[in-house]
């Protein structure tokens, strides 16, 4: 419990890294919402732009960032440290080390979300998830899938330099195919079905869908599923301490 | 009684055989010094001591326990600071104690420890901002905090300055009436002869004596040196003749002898019988290190 605390105020001295995961998302959903026109005209069902794509966009810009460069940049430190070394000569052990890490990413990723949801109600006027059940199962599924993917690259970048590399090299790639810059509903069909099995776009869809009032896709649930296991079966083979 | 006992250890990794065959014993309340030059096997050799690495060959006991089994118990009785092992950049001293102490059952009172290792007025410092000295300070009160029996001590003055590396073994010097045991790794040869109540010699993963500082120099026959320049000419045969000389050499104006037992009252006695006053007079003893270079062939350092 102490070491949660401990951990959190050590990440809460990293303000820089918050900005980016905590407020450029913020801040893009209300200055491009705002700036842009198009983000907030209703289309022929009567849904804007801004009501679920462009918030759901935001909530997976803020855990890509979390798993592909807060949770690597840390551990990668932590493991050239010796932090973790240093802890596992006390009885706790360098395993619980790592669950705080998670714990702390998500619980960023949460505080996050909650945040858009709230700014989207009060500068837009949107509604919450409309599926809300859906939308939190979405939520830890692709959360868990990408956190785990964040230590498979913590286990892969060889020091803390080579790290952040690492993580944007897998970062932008994702933000492209789950549709920040073109959204998945105009990409062509070929482009449209890499995104179906990206883990990020199947995630962002069912994020969307979620917020939007439907369930989201069979299709979309397995592949984020799968991505865990296959991240996350990787992530215990590959992880080192030291 | 025999708090550590280390029986025909082994160690062998991918590309070479870390250690071949190490044993001691370490006694309850002792300072037991591990001395060898660096790649001799020392840090391995306490890693597997402290369950950090498994070992490949021989038995390890510590209070008892086996480190390869009874990891989970063996963490609480014995306490270590990693060579080159930090904390987070930002922490503060307080918090780093605090939270170390919060993973032992029935851990010491940090805030008297932060005062005993002298780091007091840093209670509120990040980690970062701490000097060499203090990180190291830091570091043995973080292996104190659980109340160990055994404290294992990795370089602890590797890369410190001379005042600080002193003020480092001060603050053994004041564990060590605390009772608990310690395990002193290191290759300066000062620092074991200064601290240490035994030491193990280890050479190319083997243990080459274990003995007392003294006695370690005691075995290669506890030779002295003598250096002086003589306010008169001084015969070689006269100095010879004394049964403590060995041998007596010159370079230029200085002479040097060599020998044992009470060398040096005898060879001034002797000069002062024919009126030659040695000027520059220096006594010169054996030390760790001509003790490492007479039993392995090689310097220490």
């Amino acid at each position: 419990m102490k070491l949660l605390v401990t951990e959190t105020k050590l990440h809460l001295r990293e303000w820089p890294l918050l900005l980016f995961t905590v407020l450029l998302p913020l801040a893009l959903l209300v200055v491009l919402g705002l700036s842009i026109p198009d983000f907030t005209r209703a289309d022929a069902g009567g849904e804007r732009f801004v009501d679920a794509q462009w918030p759901s966009m935001m909530t997976l810009l803020s855990l890509l960032t979390l798993s592909c460069s807060a949770l690597p940049a840390t551990l990668v430190t932590y493991r050239e440290q010796g932090v973790l070394r240093r802890m596992s000569t006390t009885p706790v052990g360098p395993g619980r080390l790592l669950g705080v890490q998670l714990l702390i990413n998500l619980g960023i990723g949460i505080v996050t979300t909650t945040l858009l949801i709230l700014t989207g109600a009060l500068v837009f006027g949107s509604a919450a998830p409309r599926q809300m059940g859906w939308f939190v199962l979405v939520f830890l599924l692709g959360t868990a899938a990408l956190l785990a993917m964040g230590l498979v690259i913590a286990s892969l970048a060889p020091n803390a330099k080579v790290a952040p590399g690492i993580g944007s090299a897998v970062m932008f790639p994702l933000m492209f195919i789950a549709g920040m810059w073109v959204p998945r509903d105009v990409m062509p069909d070929v482009l449209r079905m890499i995104s179906d099995y990206s883990v990020a776009g199947p995630f962002a869809q069912a994020l969307r869908d979620s917020w939007a009032g439907q369930a989201p896709q069979l299709l979309h649930l397995v592949v984020v599923a799968a991505g865990l296991i296959v991240f996350g079966g990787l992530a215990v083979r590959l992880f080192r301490w030291e | 009684m025999k708090v550590i006992e280390v029986r025909n250890l082994r160690k062998q990794y991918p590309n070479h055989l870390a250690v071949a065959d190490v044993s001691f014993e370490v006694a309850e309340g002792e300072i037991f010094g591990i001395l060898g030059p660096n790649g001799a096997g020392k840090t391995t050799t306490v890693e597997c001591v402290a369950g950090l690495r498994e070992r490949d060959g021989g038995t390890v006991r510590v209070a008892g326990l086996d480190p390869a089994t009874d990891r989970d118990e063996l963490r609480r009785v014995l306490g270590m600071q990693i060579q080159s092992a930090a904390l987070p950049e930002k922490i503060k001293v307080w918090e780093a104690l605090d939270l170390y102490a919060s993973f032992y059952p029935d851990p010491a009172d940090w805030r008297e420890l932060l005062e005993r290792v002298g780091l007091g007025p840093k209670r509120d410092t990040a980690f970062k901002k701490l000097s060499g000295g203090q990180r190291q300070r830091l570091s043995v009160a973080l292996a104190l905090v659980g109340r160990p029996r055994v404290a294992v001590l990795d370089e602890l003055t590797t890369g410190l300055d001379p005042q600080a590396r002193r003020d480092t073994w001060e603050l053994i010097e004041q564990v060590r009436t605390s009772g608990v045991t310690i395990v002193l790794v290191t290759h300066f040869m000062e620092e074991a002869e200064r601290l240490c109540d035994r030491i193990a010699l280890i050479d190319a993963g083997r243990v080459v004596a274990t003995d007392t500082p003294a006695g370690l120099i005691a075995q290669v026959g506890g030779e002295q040196r003598l250096r002086f320049r003589p306010s008169a000419p001084v015969d070689d045969a006269l100095l010879l003749a004394l049964p403590e000389v060995r041998e007596v050499s010159r370079s230029g104006e200085q002479v040097v002898v060599t020998g044992s037992g009470n060398l040096a009252p005898a060879v001034t006695l002797a000069l002062a019988h024919h009126q030659v006053v040695p000027g520059d007079l220096r006594i010169e003893q054996a030390t760790l290190d001509d003790a490492f270079l007479a039993l392995t062939g090689r310097k220490l350092s």
